[in-house]
């Protein structure tokens, strides 16, 4: 048995801290690449809250490695201030809309006119 | 490899295939959709963890109140993937390539990290009871302070949100 799990961990290891951090950081280099890459508000917003959500997921697994419960509150309270965040972005990105019928952030370049 | 590494490796997959979806599709209706995926996947980790209490708020606050908020007002533009604007190849490009470098460096800074294994077995740490102690003994402030914050955001949105009749028309058209 212990054999097996000798020859096995050339190619395999258990999940670890390190697979969570490899996972956080992919989530968080998408949402960099999508706000990169997309002209819609919208869209934006959502690669913000997907990479808002990578940050909680990894401090969620340190707490479970670590057996500390403050950094669980610390994703309760990143949730509060991005509900807060989400309702106010809304509402400026409708505004927006209703202003210039679009929401392509190419014709906020006008902003500095 | 026990039940724990493949379910881990399963939800895992399943997130960044969603995550990429959201970029990736044309129709932002898809994209949402996909989000709400990634979320709910983000959600079965945070229940493989045993956070139960946070399996639960993220689910109900991320995936189904932000969400359908976004959903809403994509449905309330009438957007599709006929009036969605595009970036050039290049400039994708360049932002896939900085994404990447993004990735790279962070990965090379955190690769020397000595990896701690994960404790399969307890329990007690992300239920409601012991989250709820300690969010009400240590936490009371900032707890409080948040729901100014929350007043503030709804009142804040109330007001960016109402129909204009005032001057701030004409400054922002032209």
């Amino acid at each position: 048995m212990a054999g097996v799990a000798a020859g096995k961990r050339g190619f395999y290891m258990p999940v670890n801290s390190t697979h969570y951090l490899f996972l956080s950081l992919l989530l968080f280099s998408i949402g960099i690449m999508g706000t990169l890459m997309r002209r819609n508000a919208i869209i934006i917003f959502m690669c913000i809250e997907l990479m808002l959500n990578s940050v909680n997921l990894l401090l969620v697994a340190f707490s479970k490695i670590f057996g500390d419960a403050n950094a669980q509150l610390f994703v309760f309270f990143i949730m509060v201030v991005a509900a807060a965040e989400v309702a106010v972005g809304l509402a400026i990105i409708v505004m927006m809309y209703r202003k210039v019928h679009s929401v392509d952030i190419n014709i906020l370049n006008r902003l500095k006119h | 490899m026990d039940i724990y590494d493949k379910l881990f490796w399963l939800l895992s997959a399943i997130t960044v295939g969603c995550a990429l979806g959201v970029i990736l599709s044309r129709n932002p209706v898809n994209s949402v959709l996909f989000l709400v995926m990634t979320f709910m996947c983000i959600s079965g980790h945070y229940i493989l963890m045993n956070a139960q209490f946070l399996w639960i708020v993220n689910l109900i606050v991320y995936a189904g109140a932000i969400m359908v908020l976004f959903l809403f007002v994509i449905m309330l533009m009438n957007l599709n993937s006929d009036v969605e604007p595009q970036k050039g190849q290049l400039v994708q490009l360049a932002g896939v390539i900085s994404g990447g470098v993004l990735f790279l460096v962070l990965l090379a800074a955190v690769k020397t990290a000595v990896p701690v294994g994960i404790d399969k077995q307890s329990l007690d740490i992300g239920l409601i009871e012991n989250l709820g102690k300690t969010l009400f003994k240590d936490y009371v402030l900032p707890f409080e302070i948040s729901s100014v914050l929350f007043l503030s955001a709804m009142i804040g949105a109330v007001v960016i949100g109402k129909k204009d009749d005032s001057a701030i028309t004409n400054e922002t058209v032209q």
